[in-house]
């Protein structure tokens, strides 16, 4: 037995073993390519101007991409990510404007809605049984139709009336929507939720038990419940997470302007995905990492901003996605394929 | 066929059954696992096996007869209270999480943490070391407790399950077919640390359709066939060759036998 493990050992090579500890590494590799790519063929993309940009650009994905990259860990799929963003903003919109309160009253409603829209994608998964695809399917339709009904039946057109002269606007456009000047240069405050995201989504992963869990439901389900792992709750919990990055992006979506157009968020899901599968994320579950995630919104917001810089058409972009998409699922195949190769 | 035991067993069924709807699924089994012993459960496909580990593992409560843990009739309604009453159960194919780092399935769901409020995390030194330790202790030598398990062999992760279970303090392991999908020298390595287990002063369910696996290591033997026990017998009272005959299907397989002969 133990002559036949080390066997095993001596044969795995080093970046075998690199590449199975590391989820994020192949987006790490094609980050670099792509940011090389784009400093020689786009002038202008290494002012530090151009890469606040796109600094931005993948933050705004990447707060996103964080929560969607936890819960495809944990094996499953939300596709109503996309438009919970502009149903949260809605809410904090309309909530604040309807009932004339101060503008943190609507951002604090509008958590608590957002949250509770998290919970039931999670607690239909759990009782149910029913493929997330499905039930967060369903949850998309849903709140794509409540966003345009409600804000029509309310503000009478499809955009929501303006916030900007409330009480607490100022506060709130503040931690939301501000940009910071560091060193000369213009950071989105949408930046630094996102570095916050990624190193607590990190750490919830790699040193907290629920961290464990997720890993463990995304990777065998059955074999979690049988050691007692609370497979429900861990899931619900993911679900919430995703609800809470949909609340931080839908008041940014907010208080950037001062009021939010409602047919907005629809495809944003699948971006949320693409980003944390090029991350490193298995599309089955089980595998990958919040840095990834953020790697991955990174190459999103290289190449969206890049080809604009290099002044291209860019209709382009989609084409580069789906060619990294390709390269990074093929890549994590790869990896989960030697994972589980046994004997 | 029966002894009188002075010890209690740690699990005891008496006259046990299991009715799903209308299909009888097991009925009136009795077994008897002792600390330090391997009790074996042999039977064919359909004979009831995986029912029978069910109702030990809590998954499904019996619906006739009694169950006895240590003495006290009790009944079981979840694998997590088996789990607290020092029952742990080995599924063949569920037993761990292929891409998480053998460590990580070790403490699976009994993670240790250090730390206080929101800063409570895992002890992921301890965990490491203790996974080191508890497989060296059951004589499995494993230099990198980082890879994933599913990078092990079939054996090695049934090896790993087991010696998780012995470190949590389980007083009676439930082995669901634990050679089934292995190879000769595979399997005997498994049953190689189901003895270990044993030493270590656990009572062991050795659940198989293997007679020779089952008497390489078994001290009593309960035969199932169709939901019914068939036999029932301590190790001085049956040779390997009465028993491998029994779980052939004994009559069943002379008539065969006669069907099968070139006329």
């Amino acid at each position: 037995m133990s002559t036949a493990a080390d066997e095993r050992i001596l044969r795995s090579s080093p970046l075998r073993k690199l590449l199975l500890s590391r989820p994020e590494l192949g987006s790490v590799v094609g980050a670099l390519a792509v940011f090389l790519f784009f400093a020689f063929a786009a002038d202008g993309f290494l002012n530090a101007s151009s890469l606040s940009t796109v600094l931005y650009a993948s933050s705004t994905i990447g707060i996103m991409a964080v929560p969607v990259a936890l819960l495809m860990i944990g094996g499953e799929f939300d596709l109503s990510a996309g438009v919970l963003v502009t149903s949260s903003a809605l809410i904090s919109s309309m909530f604040s404007y309807q009932l004339t309160a101060n503008t943190w009253v609507g951002v604090g409603v509008s958590l608590l809605v957002t949250l509770a829209v998290g919970a039931f994608n999670g607690f239909m998964l759990t009782r149910t049984k029913l493929p997330s695809f499905i039930i967060t399917l369903g949850t998309f339709l849903m709140l794509t139709g409540m966003n345009l009904g409600f804000t029509k039946l309310i503000d009478g057109t499809v955009s929501t009336k303006t916030i900007a002269d409330m009480e607490g606007f100022p506060a709130a456009h503040a931690l939301f929507a501000s940009t910071l000047t560091v060193g000369g240069v213009d950071v989105k405050v949408t930046i630094l939720w996102w570095l916050v995201l990624v190193a607590l989504a990190s750490w919830i992963l790699l040193r907290t038990r629920a961290g464990n869990w997720i890993f463990a439901v995304g990777g065998n389900e059955d074999a979690a419940r049988a050691v007692g792992v609370p497979v429900a709750k861990t899931k619900i919990g993911l679900y919430m997470g995703v609800a809470f990055g949909a609340w931080i992006s839908g008041q940014h979506l907010l208080f950037s302007f001062d009021a939010v157009q409602s047919g907005e968020g629809v495809g944003n899901e699948l971006i949320y995905i693409i980003a944390a599968v090029i991350g490193g994320c298995l599309i089955t579950g089980g595998y990958g990492s919040a840095i990834g995630s953020a790697v991955g919104a990174l190459l999103f917001g290289m190449t969206s901003k890049g080809i604009v810089f290099a002044e291209w058409n860019p209709d382009w972009f989609k084409f580069f996605l789906g060619a990294m998409l390709l390269l990074a699922t093929l890549l994590n195949a790869w990896v989960k394929k030697r994972a589980e190769a046994t004997t | 066929m029966t002894e009188t035991t002075e010890r209690t067993a740690l699990v005891e069924l008496t006259g046990a059954g299991k009715q799903y709807g209308n299909v009888r699924a097991l009925d009136g089994v009795s077994l008897e696992v002792h600390a330090g012993e391997i009790t074996c459960v042999l039977g064919d496909n359909g004979a009831g096996k995986s029912t029978l580990i069910k109702m030990i593992a809590g998954l499904h409560r019996h619906d006739a007869g009694t169950l006895r843990i240590e003495g006290e009739e009790t009944r079981l309604d979840s694998p997590r209270e088996a789990l607290d009453r020092g029952i742990a159960t080995v599924y063949q194919d569920l037993a761990v999480v292929p891409l998480m780092p053998v460590w990580r399935n070790f403490f699976l769901g009994s993670e240790p943490r250090k730390g206080v409020g929101p800063f409570k995390r895992l002890d992921t030194g301890l965990m490491r070391r203790t996974t080191r330790e508890a497989l060296l202790r059951m004589g499995i030598d494993l230099r990198d407790v980082d890879q994933p398990i599913g990078t092990l062999s079939g054996g090695e992760r049934q090896c790993v399950a087991i010696a998780r279970a012995v470190h949590f303090g389980a007083k009676v392991l439930v082995l669901d077919e634990p050679t089934a999908a292995l190879g000769v020298k595979q399997s005997g390595v498994v049953l190689k640390y189901v003895a270990a287990a044993r030493d270590e002063g656990l009572g062991v369910v050795l659940i198989t359709h293997n007679p020779h696996h089952a008497y390489l290591v078994g001290d009593r033997f309960v035969l199932l066939r169709r939901g019914t026990m068939v036999g029932r017998y301590t190790r001085d009272e049956i040779t390997l060759d009465e028993l491998t005959k029994q779980m052939a299907g004994g009559s069943d397989l002379e008539a065969l036998v006669h069907e099968l002969r070139r006329s």
